[in-house]
């Protein structure tokens, strides 16, 4: 019997070029690594690399947030209450301005309340340099530096306009975005260390002892999260520094989390042991360190992947809500649930609108997470497939 | 199938035993106690200074100097016994008044919210499934990332804010004032549906978003077997193919997954009512967790959980019922 | 839409069923995916008689679950038939019918489907919804065609299941299937299949998921029904053994065309096409104890690589290059019924 035909016939060139670019392909393609199989699936997923990399500018902007913020985050610009935006031009009435300008401000009474209202003064121009100098400020505590990428040299330069007390939106809303993010991923990890300890131990040992662990998780499941969130935070002492109350909150939010990626690995684990191809590899001798690592992480790797990708925005959102309620971080920590404080009584928020900016980032950054999750999952997902 | 329902009626009761501890020791949790609160409330303001053996008096007067495992005792057995959830130290007066009408509110809300949820993502996800690759289900799946992207307290904020400029009224509050203190009448009960709307919408927001596509990734799964081909070969009309077989299957991940979903709004629900202005239990723990009044804030965290357990039990039963292989192999 | 023809036994294309019950003529079956038209049914000719059974052999991908599929409009929605396709059945009412013409899910073919023709699958489980009971199955496929009382239905039903050989009917038609074994899952099957007496019924590779044993219950069974019945049986399998206990006739496929029909006797005894030789020869005997199995080298092309020519002479030992990828090859006649479709005897 003869195996391939083809071989024995007369192919033509074109054929055999056919032949050839196919075959290169196929081996790549059959060589890959898991890893390289999922990213090139990923890639395909325009919208999910369009969530990773607004995610990544987000990060950027975040860890940088000094240098792109044309002020720090507590300077109060007591001339400029509640101050509306100031949103750069290139051209008004009077003309073309190659250097985007902003219009000055001043504060005008109000004849009938008598209170002090910041105005916008379309008379004055002040134009935007930059890379200029302003105040200090440190990168990750161990830069100095204290050039900015614009400012202006005379007047105020308020993108996303000023809170009650003066302080520049913008500014504090690109540090709350390196706080806010930093804390979902740090909650993260200690919720993903913890869910591997704490499952891996349940589906590994199986038992009396999975059964105990399966009990405390329900338990932890059951109690509303964020009420729980809350209890444990209110526990926080009111002479805690920023500092402590940060990691604090990171604790907290990690350790509430763990109950559901636990199930996940836990439930992976007990299922995986039992499949035909765990057997095969234990009958033809390998190690169970060697079953473990290669046969039976990856397989259920992508799942934890995709878990942890879509716990971010909770935790986010928690730590978001809690600020929020003044339970979780407290001035002069700036998070994005801090800044919301400010809108959240209805006067407020008819006066000056644009406190709302900051909900806008959270809204996006979820919204990205929740597309870059399902994005990871899909390519990570072998049965599923791609492009449907 | 009585058995069954034993069975699970009595993991509720342990269950809940596990719960009323860790409640208690969320209560214990935050440093100092009541005594030393109350004196300094007490007494601030008043010229006089409060010693140590002052507080120990209130703390004595209070049973707050027995050990931990003595006061939480007498804690449950009031509870299980006589349903009293202890004094509510802010207040003067017992945490049973002070929840008093707030629980049924909440509960309100709760139904609203579900009913709300499921009456929309059941029909629409399955809809969404059948009519899979159009632009209803497209844009259907965009207004879900949306609705899960979108935090509640935001919604309802946003909401707040356009009722506020556009409308020209507050949805906010349960009662418009006429009916603020008036008996209850059937225009009233009208009124709190209107008002209860806003809320079922804000909560219901996310959790719809989510089970629309969780039905609609189950019905697509269920369409592809073989028992809908089955069926179609047995020459049943398509509308009643869809409804009793893929349809059928597709509800039970919702009824299992109920108890997680009051989970999820009695989570939101605190912010949502604080910024609402809705006089329910979770702005009541917000307040009571500033204050630190931990039996006001134990007692919540019970109820709340309570109903999130009894629910769990509930949709047991229901997914007994739905699936007979539950029913019949012991679940 | 082209809704039944009359009365009359000729068809819109001019041809007439010669007193059989169905008749496909150059089925052509394609679907639509991202990457084009795919086809996986390249002009099928058969015919089913009352009364005789016949089978359809060919390995997986051949095309035949698709070409029955296609009979009781079940293909799903991104299937094309074309338009010189023609699949004629006869009604229990003696109308003829193009069922090319009807509307899937229109009233007509709803009354055919289950009513007038039936189908069986592999995997009798997976075919019943998990949540309702055997005999709700059955009752509902009854209650599709005929104006009956449930009560009525339910005492078909009891009265089908003992007819197919489950024991204690009564009771099981208010069992649930995964309280029944294997077997009795298949038997219920053929059950709910038989409830509005269909004049063909059609089984998708019923036997394939049982073991022998049991396998030879459910042919026997399936015997009995049709000489007691009369019914017309199209008996899609991949085991030429299944066929020759079975069959009055078969067809042979491969990649969505026909190499090779004839009467079971002459296709098994006399097997023309190379194809139909090396699945005869692959099926492993006693004989050839401590040899190697036969296999037939390579693997079936996907239908969206379709050799030229002849699809089976990438694999075919005898193949002929210049001739046979060339072009699909005439029909060449043994006898009246036996026919085959290869270079090697034009």
């Amino acid at each position: 019997m003869s195996t391939n035909e083809l071989s024995q016939r007369e192919l033509t060139q074109q054929d055999r070029a056919v032949q050839e670019r196919e075959s290169q392909e196929a081996l790549r393609y059959y060589s890959a690594t898991q890893w390289q199989l999922v990213w090139w699936r990923f890639r395909r997923h325009k919208l999910a690399m369009a969530g990773g990399l607004f995610l990544a500018l987000l990060a950027f902007l975040g860890i940088f947030a000094e240098f792109f913020g044309p002020y720090s985050g507590v300077t109060r610009n007591t001339d400029y209450l509640l101050g509306p935006p100031q949103i750069p031009r290139f051209w008004d009435e009077n003309g073309f301005s190659l250097r985007p300008f902003v219009y000055g401000v001043t504060t005008e009474r109000d004849p009938v309340t008598l209170r002090r209202i910041p105005t916008i003064d379309r008379e004055v121009r002040h134009p935007i340099r930059f890379f200029v100098r302003g105040e200090p400020y440190t990168v990750l505590k161990v830069i100095e530096s204290d050039i900015h990428l614009f400012g202006v040299e005379e007047g105020t330069v308020h993108l996303f306009g000023t809170d009650p007390l003066g302080r520049d939106l913008f500014t504090r809303t690109l540090i709350a975005t390196r706080t806010s993010l930093s804390i979902g991923v740090l909650g993260v990890l200690i919720a993903f260390v913890l869910a591997l300890i704490i499952g891996g131990v349940a589906g590994y040992f199986g038992g009396w002892i999975d059964y105990g662990i399966q009990r405390l998780t329900e338990i932890v499941r059951v109690i509303p999260v964020i009420p729980l969130y809350m209890g444990l935070a209110a526990a926080f002492p009111r002479e805690w520094s920023t500092q402590q109350i940060y990691f604090a909150m990171t604790l907290i939010l990690g350790l509430v989390g763990w109950p559901t990626l636990a199930r996940r690995i836990r439930g992976q684990l007990l299922t995986l042991r039992t499949e035909d191809y765990v057997v095969a590899a234990q009958i033809a001798g390998a190690s169970a360190a060697r079953i473990i690592g290669r046969h039976l992480l990856p397989a259920f790797a992508s799942y934890i992947i995709v878990d942890l990708v879509i716990s971010f925005p909770y935790l986010i959102l928690s730590e978001t809500a809690l600020s929020f309620v003044q339970l979780g971080l407290r001035p002069p920590d700036i998070s994005w649930g801090i800044l919301l404080q400010d809108a959240q009584n209805i006067r407020a928020i008819e006066q000056a609108p644009w406190l709302f900016i900051p909900a806008a980032f959270v809204v996006t950054a979820v919204l990205s997470f929740t597309i870059l999750g399902d994005g990871v999952r899909d390519a990570a997902d072998p049965y599923t497939v791609s492009g449907s | 199938m009585i058995r069954f329902i034993v069975q699970r009626f009595l993991g509720m009761l342990v269950t809940m035993f596990f719960v009323s501890v860790m409640v208690f020791i969320i209560m214990e949790l935050p440093p100092g106690d009541y005594a030393e609160r109350y004196a300094f409330r007490k007494f601030s303001g008043t010229g006089v200074t409060v010693t140590e053996a002052d507080v120990n008096n209130i703390r004595v007067k209070l049973g707050l100097d027995r050990p931990a495992y003595e006061r939480y005792f007498s804690w449950i057995w009031g509870i299980v016994t006589k349903g009293d959830f202890g004094p509510a130290f802010a207040f003067e007066t017992s945490v049973n008044n002070v929840i008093g009408q707030r629980l049924w509110l909440t509960l309100a809300i709760l139904f609203s919210t579900l009913i709300v949820t499921y009456l929309v993502s059941i029909p629409i996800g399955i809809y969404a499934a059948v009519h899979r690759h159009s632009v209803a289900d497209y844009s259907l799946t965009v207004l879900s990332y949306l609705g899960l992207a979108l935090p509640n307290f935001l919604l309802a904020l946003i909401l707040l804010y356009i009722s506020v400029t556009v409308l020209d009224s507050s949805v906010g509050g349960l009662f418009s004032q006429e009916f603020e203190g008036a008996p209850w009448s059937w225009a009233k009960f009208v009124d709190l549906l209107k008002h209860l709307i806003v809320p079922a919408v804000v909560l219901a927001w996310s959790a719809t978003a989510f089970q629309l596509q969780t039905v609609r990734a189950t019905m697509l799964d269920e369409l592809n077997k073989l028992s809908v081909t089955a069926a179609r070969a047995r020459g049943i009309p398509e509308w009643k193919v869809l409804l009793k077989y893929p349809a059928r299957l597709a509800i039970n991940p919702v009824v299992s997954t109920v108890s997680f979903d009051a989970n999820r709004i009695f989570s939101e629900l605190p912010i949502v009512a604080l910024v609402l202005g809705l006089p329910e239990l979770g702005e009541l723990l917000i307040k009571s967790y500033i204050d630190l009044d931990m039996f006001v804030a134990g007692a919540i965290l019970l109820m709340l959980t309570f109903m999130i357990v009894f629910m769990n039990f509930l949709s047991d039963i229901a997914l007994a019922f739905l699936d007979p292989r539950i029913k019949l192999e012991g679940g | 839409m082209r809704n039944s023809i009359g009365t009359s036994e000729t068809s819109m294309n001019g041809t007439s069923l010669d007193g059989a019950l169905l008749k496909v003529e150059n089925l052509r079956i394609a679907f639509r995916t991202d990457e084009g038209q795919i086809q996986a049914v390249d002009g099928v000719d058969l015919t089913a008689q009352t009364g005789r059974t016949l089978g359809i052999v060919g390995e997986s991908g051949s095309g035949k679950s698709v070409s029955t599929h296609a009979i009781m409009r079940l293909l799903p929605g991104t299937a094309v038939i074309h338009p010189d396709s023609s699949i004629q059945f006869r009604r229990k009412d003696g109308t003829v019918v193009e069922i090319t013409q009807l509307a899937p899910t229109g009233r007509e073919m709803r009354a055919i489907r289950g009513g007038e023709i039936a189908m069986i699958f592999q995997e009798p489980m997976a075919t019943f919804s998990p949540v309702y009971t055997i005999g709700n199955h059955i009752m509902e496929a009854i209650l599709a065609h005929e104006e009956v009382s449930k009560q009525e239905a339910r005492e078909r039903a009891i009265h089908l299941l003992d007819r197919v050989g489950i024991a204690n009917p009564s009771r099981r038609v208010d069992q649930y299937p995964f309280e029944l074994s294997g077997g009795m899952r298949q038997r219920a099957m053929i059950a709910v299949a038989l409830s509005a007496n269909p004049s063909l019924l059609i089984a998708d590779e019923p036997t394939t998921a049982l073991d022998v044993t049991i396998q030879a219950q459910i042919l026997a069974l399936m015997r009995e029904l049709q000489e007691e019945m009369g019914m017309a049986i199209l008996f899609i399998t991949h085991d030429l053994g299944v066929i020759s206990q079975i069959a009055h006739d078969v067809v042979v496929m491969y990649l969505g065309q026909i190499m090779e029909r004839g009467t079971v006797r002459e296709v098994i005894k006399e097997a023309k096409h190379p194809y139909t030789q090396n699945l005869l020869q692959a099926i492993p005997r006693l004989e050839s104890l401590g040899q190697r199995l036969h296999a037939i080298g390579g693997r079936i092309p996907s239908p969206m690589e379709r050799p030229p020519g002849c699809p089976f002479h990438t694999r075919c030992p005898q193949a002929m290059p210049g001739v046979c990828d060339k072009a699909f090859p005439e029909t060449t006649h043994f006898s009246p019924t036996h026919e085959v479709n290869c270079f090697l005897y034009e």
